[in-house]
């Protein structure tokens, strides 16, 4: 493979930015690197389904979007009960004991294969 | 803003078995251009394939995006910003972007960044995780510097046995293990490892680490920790949730079991393997009797370099070996072209498979594990000859 490898050069005041023109030959340049600020897109999607939506929009949109469930395939009601229950002991999601078996009824009713 | 539903132009459905393939093309997001929303917050956004014909280098605006945890930074001041080098080393460093830049022996390579679970969606039996299809990796030029420069100021204490890597992004609930990473001590001291702070002679879109992240070539995306800002020297292994549960394969070959299988020694994932595919014909395309085609895509051989690549027209009976394309080292992707005389109607596979200069092979059958990790089966494109 071919890594180029370059000797150091001494930055000048413009700190971020490697001016090109004093770089020893070969070396790799690097960008001018500038502050950013960026704004992310939210999603207002939401489990479908009404009162039986209720618990999953509860409890499973505070880490992740709604896609990150409704674009799972469908699964055994054993794996759903088992990633609700791996939701609160790994990611600590605060999730009352009651909550756990609507939501896995839910899921595996609209996402379920058994 | 609604990603994707309102920016949408289209959508696209992938094949996968038992379904809910269909997912829209976003083009809402900083630095990126349109990409299949995968999930909105936190991003995950694969490339669309078509990308991957246009050339061996992905483009920044279209390269994926993969967060586990959704407070990311959205604002970096490339002033104040800080690298901390910490732990078993005679001198801790708080390095600046200005301290980075101007380091000695700066870097530029090649290298194929991939998510451990690319092409998930294509597990059978299905498994839960990110559903991608074949578009979480990209290749790019990576600038930046070796860790091993870096450690090496620090000065890595005897007995040190692993590097932990953290990033800036931190997870909404409290308690929710942080996202941290760690190699041996000899692989971070490899002179390959990189912190790198330019993607295709860019600086790197916020949603891929900006404004410097890790690369580990020939090792799968989760080691290529994102916003790096934390480097710990560890004299004791790490046992955190991300090494030693999460991102683990079964010690076996292919990293393969069966759905069920209990008592399978696992290991935290580490190189990649062979793969290839083809761009220029899609599944389900359509090709005349006697014309010939020329099949190109792309190839590459995870940990070391692409030996061999060979292209089938009859679904695996006949091989030939494809044409390839420059060599832009051994951790990038390289272009491959056969060319193809349909000779018999109906619906036909075309097959291509890659032999990396270890002799790795891509396996004629499918691994399995429970998180759908390391996929690299050879590939089959169905088209109907006419
Ligand atoms: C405390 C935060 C938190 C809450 C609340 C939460 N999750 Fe998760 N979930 C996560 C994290 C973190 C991941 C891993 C994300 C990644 O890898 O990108 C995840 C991943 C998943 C996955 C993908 C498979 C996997 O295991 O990684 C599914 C499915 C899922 N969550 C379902 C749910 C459901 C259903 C709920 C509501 C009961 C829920 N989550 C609530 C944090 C949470």
């Amino acid at each position: 493979m071919t890594i180029r490898t370059v000797a150091g050069v001494l930055l000048g005041a413009c700190a971020l930015a490697w001016p090109l023109a004093h770089a020893s030959a070969g070396a790799p340049p690097a960008p001018a690197l500038r502050s950013v600020s960026v704004q992310l897109p939210v999603s207002k999607r939401m489990f479908p389904g009404g009162a039986e939506a209720a618990p999953a929009n509860a409890n499973c949109l505070t880490c992740h979007s709604a896609g990150m469930v409704l674009n799972q395939p469908s699964l055994s009601k054993a794996t759903w009960e088992a990633e609700v229950k791996k939701m609160i002991a790994v990611y600590k999601a605060p999730i009352a004991e009651k909550d756990i078996a609507p939501i896995a009824a839910y899921l595996a009713a609209t996402k379920g294969t058994d | 803003m609604a990603a994707g539903s309102a920016f949408a132009a289209k959508s696209v459905d992938f094949p996968f078995p038992g379904g809910v393939g269909e997912r829209e093309i976003a083009t809402g997001f900083p630095g990126k251009g349109a990409m299949v929303l995968q999930r909105t917050r936190p991003p995950l956004l694969e490339t669309p394939f078509e990308v991957f014909d246009q050339g061996v280098f992905t483009p920044n605006d279209r390269f994926f995006v993969r967060w586990h945890y959704a407070v990311i930074p959205t604002s970096i001041d490339v002033e104040s910003f800080r690298l901390n080098v910490h732990g078993a080393v005679d001198k801790p460093l708080t390095l600046s972007l200005a301290d980075i830049l101007a380091m000695p022996g700066r870097i530029e390579y090649a290298a194929v960044n991939q998510c451990s679970g690319n092409s998930r969606g294509f597990f059978q039996p299905r498994v839960p995780g990110g559903q991608w299809a074949n578009g979480a990796m990209g290749n790019a030029k990576w600038t930046g510097v070796p860790l091993k420069a870096v450690l090496d100021r620090a000065g890595v204490k005897a007995g040190a046995v692993q590097v932990r890597f953290n990033g800036l992004d931190t997870p909404v609930v409290a308690g929710s293990p942080d996202f941290m990473k760690s190699l041996s001590v000899d692989h971070a001291r490899d002179g390959e490892v990189m912190i790198a702070f330019a993607m295709n002679g860019k600086p790197l879109p916020l949603l891929n680490g900006f404004p410097v992240r890790l690369v580990v070539p020939g090792w799968y995306s989760t080691y290529w920790v994102k916003m790096l800002n934390d480097i710990e020297i560890l004299d004791h292994p790490d046992e955190n949730f991300w090494i030693k549960t999460a991102y683990t394969i079964p010690d076996t070959p292919h990293a393969d079991m069966k759905p069920g299988q209990t008592g399978v020694p696992m290991v935290p994932i580490n190189r990649m393997v062979p793969r290839s595919f083809v761009t220029n014909i899609r599944e389900g395309a359509k090709l005349r009797l006697g014309n010939p085609v020329t099949v190109r895509g792309i190839a590459f051989g995870g940990d070391s370099g692409v030996a061999k690549v060979e292209f089938s027209g009859d679904g695996g009976q006949k091989w030939e070996t494809a044409q390839l394309g420059k060599d832009e080292g051994k951790y990038s992707f390289r272009r491959w072209e056969a060319h193809l005389v349909p000779r018999t109607t109906g619906v036909q596979a075309l097959m291509v498979r890659c032999t990396n200069t270890a002799g790795v092979v891509q396996p004629d059958t499918p691994n399995w594990n429970p998180a759908g990790f390391m996929r690299n089966v050879i590939e089959t494109t169905h088209v109907s000859v006419l």
